[in-house]
């Protein structure tokens, strides 16, 4: 059991940190009771806004010695429940540690505290010409959530995810010792990388203070495609072909017409065409607009001659807007489409999406409720939502757990994983136990025991 | 309806460089691109096509490259295009490019209607437009929402102006200049592209030597009355105040009215 906090901790805390980035009980806002999605919901006791590593660390050693859980928090847009505070305790919040504190042209990285946001990050490293390749649809997350995801996002076909950009981490552990991990290198091989533990651990093994994130060169160029197809099952079909043929597009993104008629509603701006089914949307990028020209050509072929309507380019900054606005709002829209919904973000090889696509549709059809869906097709990662449009409670609480026990064993079935790049935090655990089985488990408790014995750091998520 | 849409080449950037002695425009190395305003104009002009027929012929005036605006404006439906091209033509001023661009519309054949841009994201004047109908002596709509065909001859085009919605019937031919953001411009097919490929026949070339009025004095720098005497790099102002604290929201009313913006 925990110890609650009481008067004389929140005195203690008092002393340490300025008493205006301290809330207590009920001076902090519900909004920091759950994150985007999950359903996870309960409040945490005390609310800190830290401002640097050793902050961190005067807190962790008090909390660890008084055995109060604790809980950090970014920008709060994850969507299984990683930053709820499940047992109350301490939230420590970093935005306020939103600062890039280096950039560094000779080895190519930046330096950053965990609660800069992506959109941030992007932009200041695109005004000094450099290009932070990991792109995940939520840009107001921070920087601290994304390595504590791994979010991949859309450029991950061509450049990977977020753990391929961490070059070294500051961490805080449970009892307050602070670690420096990695570093600017460009290769490591010193043992376990304790490194990439962190990384997608969801703040359940250490707390992020600071990273030294890989930057390359910015692409001088970058132009999209979008295909029209008269069915999903003909765009997806598509996609293992644009893969054999060694084309290397940066981004593979399908969408559907509905998916996108909810974004038009949601943002009241029309998108460029609708009269398809479905659609997909390539990106490649390069320095040389030849080489790009001839690269989008030779894909446009291939998916004309497996039934794509037409190839539209998206070449200006004004049609990256029109479109690559609905792509970024889809989230949102579908949620604005119904009362209630929860996701499923499970991730498939790749030559396998087009059935785990129509399966979904097939489970549409049997609960008879809604389940649109976007998603990477380029790396085989799905972004399905089960809508609840405006079903009895117990009615969908029956509905969504028989669709989930049913897509997560699909997906197993087609030798994927629970989550690509949302993942596990409070709301996916007993799928990934599910999957991964006692032995896998096991050895994740031993890890989570290493770092944090007394299971103090985000108690109840992942794997304990 | 046979439409003719008047379209310009712009850089594709809004970082345009001018050079701190000559305060010319540093172009070398910076794309090119649709002046975005055009694309709300030629979307009009393909839809008014889709609904009711006809064709719709674009035209620019620029150097030989800009035939490369047009080339995109076919592969957005466009059925041909015309490039005013001549040497004479160059340094013209607004005057002498409404000029020009009205007499290479008076030399490419029939026409109803006429689609302008409101205005480019180089010069910014939004003049051209009203200036071609003068010299057409055709009637002129600017800030136009939306046209609709009334009859063969006939049109009905409403237009915001200010806070004035304006609606109009208008007898052809006449011109009207799209307001930005009226619609969702569709994009450039790449099917259309290659199936362009190759055709000359497409784009036809204008020069003084075609126009009717053809003394160069009327053109390019010497027929035009503007005389420019720097341009610059408007300045950066970066200036922001941060209002905070619990009356927040009174402070910056009492700002807004102070400034009279409320």
């Amino acid at each position: 059991m925990y110890k609650k906090v009481d008067n004389k901790d929140i005195e203690y805390l008092k002393k340490v940190i300025p008493n205006d980035r301290i809330l207590v009980g009920d001076e902090i806002s519900e909004d920091f009771y759950h994150d985007e999605l999950s359903g996870t919901e309960h409040p945490p006791e005390v609310l800190i806004y830290v401002t640097s590593t050793e902050e961190t660390s005067v807190i962790m050693k008090y909390a660890y010695q008084n055995n109060i859980p604790v809980t950090a928090r970014g920008s709060g847009t994850g969507l299984v429940g990683s930053s709820v505070a499940v047992h109350g305790g301490i939230m420590l919040c970093t935005t306020m540690m939103n600062h890039i504190l280096e950039l560094d042209t000779e080895n190519l990285t930046v330096t950053v505290e965990p609660g800069v946001l992506l959109m941030e990050l992007a932009e200041f490293c695109e005004q000094n010409d450099l290009f932070y390749p990991p792109d995940p649809g939520e840009k107001s997350a921070t920087i601290g959530g994304n390595i504590s995801t791994n979010a991949g996002g859309m450029r991950a076909v061509k450049y990977g995810v977020t753990r391929d950009y961490v070059r070294g981490l500051t961490v805080v552990l449970p009892n307050g010792e602070i670690l420096e991990l990695g570093g600017k290198v460009v290769k490591n091989s010193s043992g376990y990388s304790l490194l990439n533990l962190i990384v997608g651990s969801e703040g359940t093994l250490a707390i992020i203070t600071k990273a030294v994130l890989k930057l390359i060169p910015l692409p001088a160029k970058s132009v999209s495609l979008l295909l029209p197809f008269e069915t999903m099952q003909a765009a997806l079909d598509t996609v293992p072909k644009i893969i054999t043929s060694k084309a290397n597009p940066t981004a593979i993104e399908y969408m559907s017409k509905e998916t996108i008629l909810f974004a038009e509603d949601y943002l009241s701006k029309k998108f460029p065409d609708t009269k398809y089914e479905a659609y997909l949307l390539l990106t490649f990028d390069g320095n040389h607009t030849d080489w790009i020209e001839a690269e989008y050509s030779n894909v446009a072929d291939i998916c004309i001659k497996n039934g794509a309507v037409d190839a539209y380019f998206i070449d200006t900054d004004e049609r990256k807007k029109s479109v690559w606005s609905a792509r970024g709002a889809f989230l949102e829209a579908i949620k604005a489409s119904t009362d209630e919904m929860d996701e499923c973000d499970v991730v498939v090889p790749r030559n396998r999406i087009a059935d785990y696509i129509l399966f979904t549709h097939d489970l549409a059809k049997e609960f008879n409720i809604r389940i649109p869906s976007f998603g990477h097709a380029g790396d085989g990662n799905l972004h399905i939502y089960i809508c609840r449009d405006g079903l009895e409670k117990d009615v969908w609480e029956e509905k969504l757990s028989n669709i989930f026990d049913k897509m997560y064993k699909k997906a197993e079935e087609f030798g994927g994983q629970v989550s690509g790049e949302h993942g596990i935090g409070f709301a996916k655990k007993g799928y990934l136990k599910n999957q991964l089985g006692e032995t896998q488990m096991q050895i994740m408790q031993g890890i989570k025991a290493a770092f944090d014995p007394k299971n103090i750091l985000n108690p109840d998520k992942i794997c304990r | 309806m046979n439409i003719i849409v008047c379209i310009k080449q712009v850089p594709g950037t809004s970082n345009v460089k001018v050079d701190p002695v000559t305060g010319v425009l540093i172009r070398d190395g910076v794309e090119s691109k649709m002046n975005p305003y055009d694309l709300f104009a030629l979307e009009t002009a393909l839809k008014l096509k889709e609904e009711n027929g006809g064709t719709v012929k674009v035209i620019t005036m620029g150097p030989p490259a800009a035939k490369d605006v047009l080339m995109e404006a076919i592969y957005m439906g466009a059925d041909d295009g015309v490039l005013v091209s001549d040497r004479r033509f160059a340094g013209a001023d607004v005057l002498a490019t409404s000029r020009t661009l009205s007499s290479a519309i008076t030399a490419s054949g029939n026409f109803d209607l006429i689609l302008c841009g409101k205005q480019t994201t180089d010069g910014d004047t939004a003049q051209v437009g009203a200036e071609i109908a003068e010299y057409m002596g055709l009637p002129h709509f600017a800030n136009v929402k939306s046209i609709s065909v009334k009859s063969d001859n006939n049109i009905t085009i409403v237009s915001e102006l200010g806070a004035t919605i304006q609606t109009a019937d208008a007898s052809l031919p006449c011109i009207c200049c799209a307001d930005a953001d009226i619609n969702t411009p569709r994009l450039p097919s790449y099917k259309r592209k290659c199936e362009a490929k190759g055709n000359e026949a497409l784009i036809k070339t204008l020069s003084l030597d075609d126009f009717k009025d053809n003394n160069p004095d009327h053109y390019g720098l010497s027929g035009s009355p503007t005389q420019v005497e720097r341009i610059f790099p408007p300045d950066k102002n970066t200036n922001r105040e941060f209002i905070e604290g619990e009356n927040a929201g009174a402070k910056v009313f009492e700002i807004l009215k102070a400034k009279k913006f409320i």
